[in-house]
C-alpha cells in the first residue's frame, strides 16, 4: 500500500508542479506587486476610494447583474420548452442554439457589430422602418447584448440538462389540485430548477465580470473593469495598479463561483 | 386550446432566441463572400477576402493548430494521470486540489497573463515563444481535461477492476496502461474535444501573451476586426467557423448521454 501511494503522489507530480510554478507562484507575485506601486497596499482600496475605479466597478457589476438576469429568463424558458416538447426540428433548435458555445469573445463582439453596428441589421432595418439609424453596438447595451449572447448557449444545456430530471409529476399534482399554468412555472418548476439557476447563473455573472475580447472588440471607450486594467497596463504603464485590479477582480469571479457552488451543491465550472 | 396557444407562444420566442444567434452568423458568413457588404450581394460574390486572410495571416492559422495540439498532448500528460489520482484518493487533500485546479477557468485570463508576465515576463527567450502561449493555455484548459476524465472514471467501479486485475497478477503499471486508459477513453475523447476547441478560441490571456511574432487565430481576429473593412473580418471570421466546426459538431455529438455499458462491457 506504501509503495501505491508513493505511485500516485508521482502520477500526481507532473501536474502539480506546473500549476504551482505556472499559477500559484504568480499569483503571489502578481499580490505583491500591486502593493509595490506609488500608492503601496492602498492600490487594493482604490477600486473602492479612487472615483473612475469605483465607477468602472460599479458598470462592471451592472452589467453582469442585467446580463444574468437576461439570460437566466431566455434560457430558463427555451430550455425547459425544448426539454418538455419533442417536436419534429427540435434537435435542429437544440443545435442552433448551442452552436456558439465555443465562439470566443472577440467573435461575439464581431456578431454584435453584424447586428448593431454602423454597418448592422438594426440599423438597416430602424433606418428604412423609421429613417432614424439605431447604432448601439459600441456602447454598454452592445456589450450587454454580447455577453448575452456568449452565455446563452451553455445556460440553455445546464436548463435542459435540469429540466430531465424535474419529476412532471409534482406539476399534474399541482396543476390537479387547480393551480394555473403561471403557478406552476412559480411554484413547481422555477424551485425545482433553482440550482441549475445558481450554477449557471454565478456562470454567466463571473464571464461578464471577467471577460475582456467581446468588450476590446466593440470599444475601448466602454468602461468596465477588464478594459481599465488592459489600459493601465498598455497605455499608462502602471503594472502595479493593473496588478491589485486584476487580483480584486480574480478574487471576486472566484468567490461567486465558490459561492454559488456551496449554494447549488453541485459542480459549478465557468468557462470561456 | 389555451395550452395550444401557450405552446405556439414558446415556440416563438425560441425561435426569436435562434435567430438571435443565428442571424449574425450568416450575415457574416455573406459578408466574408460578397464584394461590398454595404452595397449587398447584388455586387456580387467573391472569394477575394478569403484569399487576402489566407495571404496575410496564414501564420495565425497554423500558430493555432498547432498550438491547440501542443496544448492538448501536455493536458493529456499532466490531466490523465491527475484524474486518476483524483479519482481513487476522494480525501479532503485532493478535493482541495481538484478546487485548486479549476481557479484558472474561474479567474479572469486577463489576471492570469499579467501574472504569467510579471513572473516570467523577463525571460526574454520564453516571453518571446510560442512555449508562453502554451503554458496559458494550459492552465486554462487543464481543469477541462482533468474534469471530463474523472467524470467518467468516478461513474465505473474502478476499485473492483482494478482488484481484479490485481488478484489475476496485474502490476500497477500494466493495470494503469490496460485497465484504467481504455476505461476513461470517452473522458479522454470528449476531454481532448474541448481543450483543443478552448485552445483555439482562447483570447483572453493570449492577447497579452503574444508577440508579434506569435499571433494566434483570435488574436489575428482582433487586428483585423480593428483595423480592417468588414469583409475581410468577415472572411476571417469564417476561417475561424470552418475551423472549429468539425470540432463542434463532434462535441455536440459526445454531449450526448451515452448508455452506461462501460462496467458491464468491461468486467464480463
Amino acid at each position: 500500500m506504501r509503495h501505491e501511494s508513493r505511485r500516485l503522489i508521482l502520477l500526481l507530480l507532473p501536474a502539480g508542479i506546473f500549476f504551482a510554478a505556472f499559477f500559484l507562484l504568480p499569483m503571489a507575485r502578481l499580490f505583491f506587486i500591486g502593493g509595490s506601486g506609488k500608492t503601496g497596499w492602498a492600490a487594493y482600496a482604490a477600486i473602492l476610494t479612487d472615483a473612475h475605479y469605483f465607477s468602472s466597478l460599479l458598470s462592471t457589476l451592472g452589467v453582469a447583474t442585467a446580463t444574468t438576469a437576461a439570460t437566466l429568463a431566455i434560457s430558463g424558458i427555451s430550455g425547459v420548452f425544448l426539454q418538455r416538447h419533442k417536436f419534429p426540428g427540435n434537435g435542429a433548435l437544440v443545435a442552433m442554439l448551442t452552436l456558439p458555445l465555443a465562439f470566443p469573445g472577440v467573435v461575439i463582439g464581431f456578431m454584435v457589430i453584424m447586428l448593431a453596428g454602423r454597418m448592422g441589421l438594426i440599423g438597416q432595418v430602424t433606418q428604412a422602418l423609421t429613417g432614424e439609424k439605431l447604432v448601439f453596438a459600441y456602447t454598454m447595451s452592445g456589450l450587454f447584448m454580447g455577453y448575452v449572447y456568449f452565455s446563452i448557449p451553455r445556460t440553455i444545456l445546464t436548463v435542459m440538462a435540469a429540466a430531465e430530471k424535474l419529476d412532471p409529476r409534482l406539476e399534474e399534482a399541482a396543476r390537479s389540485l387547480g393551480a394555473s399554468p403561471w403557478r406552476v412555472v412559480l411554484d413547481v418548476i422555477i424551485p425545482g430548477l433553482k440550482p441549475a439557476f445558481i450554477s449557471a447563473g454565478a456562470i454567466c455573472f463571473a464571464t461578464a465580470v471577467g471577460a475582456f475580447g467581446t468588450a476590446f472588440t466593440l470599444a475601448a471607450k466602454i468602461n468596465v473593469l477588464p478594459m481599465v486594467i488592459y489600459t493601465e497596463f498598455t497605455l499608462s504603464a502602471n503594472i502595479a495598479m493593473a496588478a491589485a485590479l486584476s487580483f480584486v477582480l480574480g478574487i471576486v469571479t472566484w468567490l461567486v463561483l465558490a459561492v454559488a457552488r456551496t449554494a447549488a451543491g453541485s459542480s459549478v465550472a465557468a468557462a470561456g | 386550446m389555451k395550452h395550444r396557444g401557450l405552446f405556439l407562444l414558446q415556440l416563438g420566442f425560441t425561435l426569436v432566441v435562434c435567430a438571435f444567434l443565428i442571424v449574425p452568423v450568416i450575415l457574416s458568413i455573406m459578408a466574408g463572400l460578397t464584394v461590398n457588404y454595404f452595397v449587398g450581394i447584388e455586387s456580387g460574390l467573391t472569394l477575394r477576402w478569403v484569399i487576402e486572410v489566407w495571404n496575410g495571416y496564414r501564420d495565425t492559422i497554423f500558430l493555432s493548430i498547432g498550438l491547440s495540439l501542443a496544448c492538448l498532448v501536455v493536458t493529456l500528460i499532466l490531466g490523465v494521470p491527475a484524474a486518476y489520482v483524483l479519482a481513487k484518493r476522494q480525501t479532503a487533500l485532493t478535493r482541495a486540489m481538484e478546487e485548486l485546479l479549476v481557479m484558472p477557468v474561474a479567474v479572469p485570463g486577463l489576471a492570469t497573463a499579467l501574472a504569467l508576465i510579471v513572473t516570467y515576463g523577463s525571460l526574454s527567450g520564453f516571453r518571446t515563444s510560442w512555449g508562453f502561449i502554451l503554458v496559458g493555455h494550459v492552465l486554462f484548459t487543464l481543469p477541462f481535461m482533468v474534469r471530463s476524465v474523472l467524470a467518467v472514471l468516478s461513474a465505473i467501479d474502478l476499485k473492483t477492476l482494478e482488484e481484479g486485475a490485481a488478484s489475476l497478477g496485474a502490476g500497477f503499471w500494466p493495470r494503469f496502461r490496460d485497465i484504467v486508459l481504455p476505461n476513461c477513453r470517452s473522458g479522454i475523447l470528449a476531454g481532448s474535444l474541448m481543450v483543443v476547441t478552448l485552445s483555439m478560441g482562447e483570447f483572453n490571456m493570449t492577447w497579452l501573451l503574444h508577440t508579434p511574432f506569435t499571433k494566434t487565430l483570435p488574436v489575428g481576429l482582433a487586428d483585423a476586426y480593428a483595423s480592417l473593412r468588414l469583409e475581410v473580418g468577415s472572411a476571417y471570421t469564417l476561417v475561424f467557423f470552418l475551423m472549429i466546426m468539425p470540432l463542434l459538431l463532434a462535441l455536440q455529438a459526445f454531449a450526448k448521454p451515452r448508455p452506461a455499458k462501460f462496467v458491464a462491457e468491461e468486467t464480463e
